[in-house]
This record gives C-alpha cells, structure tokens and sequence, in this order.
C-alpha cells in the first residue's frame, strides 16, 4: 500500500533517515568513549577520534570496578535464567498434563498477579528480604526472579501443542512421566524455552530498580548500578562515561546480533515487554 | 489416562509445582496483599518491623501533598506525550517496512536496537546528547539558527527531553508488533479493495486500520501501562534527581523517594496502590472501549 503511495525512493529515504536516528545514540557513544578529552568536549564535534584511546576503557575500569560488576551482572543473569526455565518447566507441564484439584483456580489467580506492576510488590519485597538477613546478597538479586506466571503461561500454551500420543506411546514403552517431561516435551519445546530464555537475559542484564535497591556495597552492584553510580564517581568526563556505557550495551547487542531471529520472533509472538 | 482430577494426582502436580508456587506465593503474591496492610501503617518501625499504628492516614497524606499531585501530573503528561506519538510513528515505520523492500531485515534490526539496550546505559548516552553546550542536537538545532536548549537542566525542556528519549526507546518493540499484526492480514481484503478501484489511502482507512485494531488496542495498553510505570530513564538521565525542580517528579519515582530515600514505607505503599489503581483502571477502560470499537476478525 505505502508501495504505490511512496516511490521506492522515498520509503528509502524515509527508513534511512530513521534508521539514523535510531543509530546515532549508539554510533555516538562508542566514538566519544574512544576520543581525547579535548576532542570529546570540540565543537562543531569530531565524529570519528583522530586516533582511538582505549585508554578510556582502563582508565573507568581504575576509577570503578567493572570487571567486578561485569561477573556479578553474569552470574545474576544466568542463575536466574537457569531458575526460572527450570520453574517454568515443571509448573507448566503441571497445568498443561496433570489434571488436579483446583487447577483452573490456582492458574487464573496467578494470572491475576500479572496486572500488578512490580513497582508495588517492590517495599513488601523489600522487607520480607530484610527480615530473612538477604539485603545486599545474590540471593537477594536472584531469587525473587526465578518464576514467572508469563514464562508458564506460554510454556503451558506450547505443552497444549504437544500431541497427548506421546505421552501414551512413552508410558506402554515404561518411561516415568519425569523422564518423559524432560527427554520428550523439553526438547519439543526448545523453541518457545529459547524465547523465554532470551528474554530473560535481556531483562535481568539490564534491570536497574530492584538491584539498586538491594544492594548497599560496591562489590554487589550489577552492570546498570554500577553505570549509574559511576555518573557521580566519572565527574563530568564523557569520554569514561561513554566507555562505561560501552561496556553496558555492547554485550546485549552482540547477543541480539548472534540470536535476532530469535528474539524478534519472540517478541512478535508474545508481545512481551520489561 | 485418566481426564478428571484424583487426590493422586493433585498430590503430583504440588510437587511439580512446588518450586514455582513457593518462589511465586512469597514474591508475587504474599506481598501484593502486605503492600495494602503496609500503606495503612501510619506509624512503622522498619528497623524492629514493629507497627505502632494503623489507618488511612497515609492516603489523606498523599492527596494533601503537593508532590503527589505533581508526580500524577507529570506522569499524565509524560504518557500523553510519548504514547500517541510513539504509536503514530511506529505504525508508519511498520507500514514502510511492510512494503517487501529488500533490507527490510537490516532496518528492522536498526530499529529494534534500543530495546536490548540497559535503560539506564542509554539514559546516560541520550544526557551526553542533550548537553546544552556540546551536545548534538544542540549542534544540529544551531545549523536552523536555534539557541542553545537546557534540555537536562531547564524544567521547561526536561519533560521534552524524557519524551524524546522514550519513543526512541520504546519504538522498535511498537514496531515488532505492528509489522506481526500487519502480516496477519489477508492479502485478498486489498485486493478485493484494488479491484473496486478503491486509493491506498482508502485501502489504509477501510481495510488496514480497521483489521490492525486488535493490535493497536494491544499496543496502546501496553504503552499507557509502561508509561505510568517510568522510573529507569528519568533517574539516569537526570543523574539520580527527578528532573530540576521536580519537573520530571513521576509516580514511581515518587514512591522511590518517599521508600527509599525518607523511609516512609507507608506513605510509599499508599502511592504504590493508586498507581496499581490508576493502571488496573486504564486497563479496564481500555477492555470496554476496546470491546466497542475494536474488529476482532
């Protein structure tokens, strides 16, 4: 439609100039993170540094511990990811194949959680994670995430697809309904696992409300509190900041190079977001 | 295989749901009914957790203070601003996308990028940007002969400047979805349009806006839902401060002062239930108004 309205030069044109507007951000903030003091602060500005100072990078790495950072944000994401594929694995098989008492009601009121934002649950979170002594802990950071009612919704939506022959022809064939779950419908399910999974890095790297709040000590912050502390730490030197940014957005976005397909199917399918 | 429920099976599926429903129940579920009792806690010792005194004072609190009003405010006007032009935006970039060029795979990664990308990381980016006196788009406004704008620093241009920021932000993942609803749409409706001689702006307004309201409906919900919820951006791009003089002060980042920063868990929880309301309401609104106008097909 927009094919007859538009030439083909125009719908160009137009997708180009908003590409650019998409990508200047991030063009912008790896050639600043690479330029001298006195380049970064020129006017009219120096797009491309006359010559690269990876200098940037070791000297915010000496100002604030990112490498420190960098593992705890590693070790946060993929524990909780691990956690909740594994919740999410057992619950929705639970609610997709075994027929139980009150399975409808237990289903709908978790459903029901999920139109609460989880900017409410934040203070009562917060002090029953006092009270159990877990404030500024990776328990703290991990924990509360490892299940998900939208993880096992969808994963249970899959499991519904699973023809129930299957299961008939691996119980004659004596297999436990265990061992079933996780040598039959976990590898049918490897797609909508992957979405879940990726999704689940990408929020869990860059979550910033809840870590900020139960951390305390420097040597817990992840990648994005760290970044925001360090916008006191950096003063007003955009060269580090930028180099710090870098070091934030840079391994999500080779992530999302690696496994786009992935990400963007899924997101199209479940229209999940934050 | 048995289809009706047994105690044997109930007994099975606790254990499989065991870890879900423990993790869930404590961190999902216990405490959306604690925040409630905590925002009738008028007077609470956090340290000892021990409550003196219950009662609605906090909600009476709330409503006399004039931050609160200003935080509601400014997060109505923060949504209107991004969600209309968020949507409007991405539908036409959908649009353009759906023409079957070739590299449409290669600006549908470009777009999308923001949304992989740490809020906070961006946030702090886009403040570089908006530096009032080496910033770019101050650079790029002087070639039109335009002053140098305060953008992080004037609380005339603050809200501007969050808005700006969040449609870039939030726009690849509008676009996502637009394009999935676009390709949902049979092509024998336009050709049925083309044959009766009908424009492609015709086409646009009979077949595509009508068919995409589902979507559109999906989209606005979504966005209006995550706008009231907006903390990330405003505490990066303003380094930890909601905006000079409060001017980008929103719900949530007003319940992260009053909890975080004053300890008020009370008044806090009291402001953390009316946004709940306020989203819960949005959200059924948009389910009757949805209902009437929206073509399900």
């Amino acid at each position: 439609m927009a094919k007859e309205a538009l030439s083909k030069g125009t719908i160009y044109l137009l997708l180009t100039l908003g590409a650019v507007f998409m990508v200047l951000p991030f063009l912008w903030m790896i050639s600043s993170s690479l330029k001298s003091p006195n380049e970064v602060m020129a006017m009219p500005p120096v797009w491309i540094p006359s010559q690269l100072n990876w200098d940037n990078y070791s000297e915010a790495l000496r100002i604030a511990p990112f490498d420190k950072y960098f593992i705890n944000s590693v070790i946060v994401t993929v524990l909780s990811t691990i956690g909740e594929l594994l919740t999410t694995i057992l619950a929705a098989y639970a609610f997709a194949r075994i027929y139980f008492y009150g399975r409808e009601i237990v289903f709908a009121v978790l459903l029901g959680t999920m139109m609460v934002p989880s900017e409410v649950l934040l203070i009562p979170n917060f002090v029953t994670l006092s009270n159990l002594g877990w404030i500024d802990s990776y328990k703290a950071l991990i924990i509360p995430w490892t299940a998900s009612v939208f993880a096992i919704f969808l994963l249970r939506q899959f499991f519904f697809g699973v023809p129930k022959e299957l299961s008939y022809a691996a119980k004659v064939d004596g297999c436990s309904e265990f061992r079933f779950l996780w040598y039959v419908m976990v590898p049918l399910a490897k797609p909508a696992l992957i979405t879940i999974a990726l999704l689940k890095v990408i929020n869990s790297w860059n979550a910033f409300l809840w870590p900020l709040i139960v951390t305390n000590s420097q040597e817990m912050r992840t990648l994005p509190v760290g970044l925001s502390a360090f916008t006191t730490e950096a003063g007003i030197k955009y060269e580090l900041l930028m180099a710090a940014s870098s070091m934030v957005v840079l391994p999500m976005l080779i992530l999302f190079f690696i496994m786009q397909k992935y990400i963007v199917a899924g997101v199209a399918r479940t229209g999940l977001k934050g | 295989m048995p289809t009706q429920p047994t105690w044997k099976n109930t007994l099975k599926a606790c254990l499989y749901l065991l870890p879900a429903l423990v993790i869930l129940i404590t961190f999902n579920l216990y405490p959306i009914m604690k925040s409630f009792f905590i925002s009738l806690y008028t007077d609470y010792d956090f340290f000892n957790d021990v409550v003196y005194e219950y009662g609605f004072g906090n909600f009476a609190k709330l409503f006399q203070d004039p931050n609160f009003s200003k935080a509601m405010l400014n997060t109505i006007i923060f949504v209107i601003g991004v969600v209309p032009s968020s949507i409007v935006l991405s539908l036409a970039i959908a649009l353009l996308l759906n023409t079957k060029i070739k590299m449409m795979g290669f600006f549908r990664t470009i777009y999308f990028l923001p949304f992989v990308t740490s809020v906070v990381a961006v946030a702090i980016v886009w403040g570089w940007i908006f530096h009032s006196d080496y910033g770019l788009i101050n650079y790029f406004l002087s070639w039109f002969g335009i002053d140098p704008v305060k953008w992080i620093t004037d609380p005339v241009f603050a809200m501007p400047a969050l808005i700006i920021l969040s449609i870039w932000k939030g726009l690849g993942f509008n676009i996502i979805i637009f394009l999935a609803g676009l390709q949902n749409i049979d092509k024998q409706y336009y050709l049925a349009a083309k044959v009766d001689g009908a424009s492609a702006w015709n086409r646009f307004k009979s077949v595509t806006l009508p068919l995409l309201s589902p979507t559109m409906f999906f989209i606005s919900i979504i966005s209006i839902i995550n706008g009231f919820k907006v903390f990330d951006e405003i505490f990066a791009l303003f380094n930890g401060r909601p905006g000079p003089a409060n001017s980008t002060l929103t719900v949530v980042y007003y319940v992260y002062q009053k909890f975080y920063e004053e300890w008020q868990f009370g008044l806090a929880s009291a402001a953390a239930f009316v946004l709940f309301l306020v989203v819960f309401l949005f959200t059924v609104v948009q389910l009757i108004i949805g209902k009437r106008f929206v073509h399900y097909h």
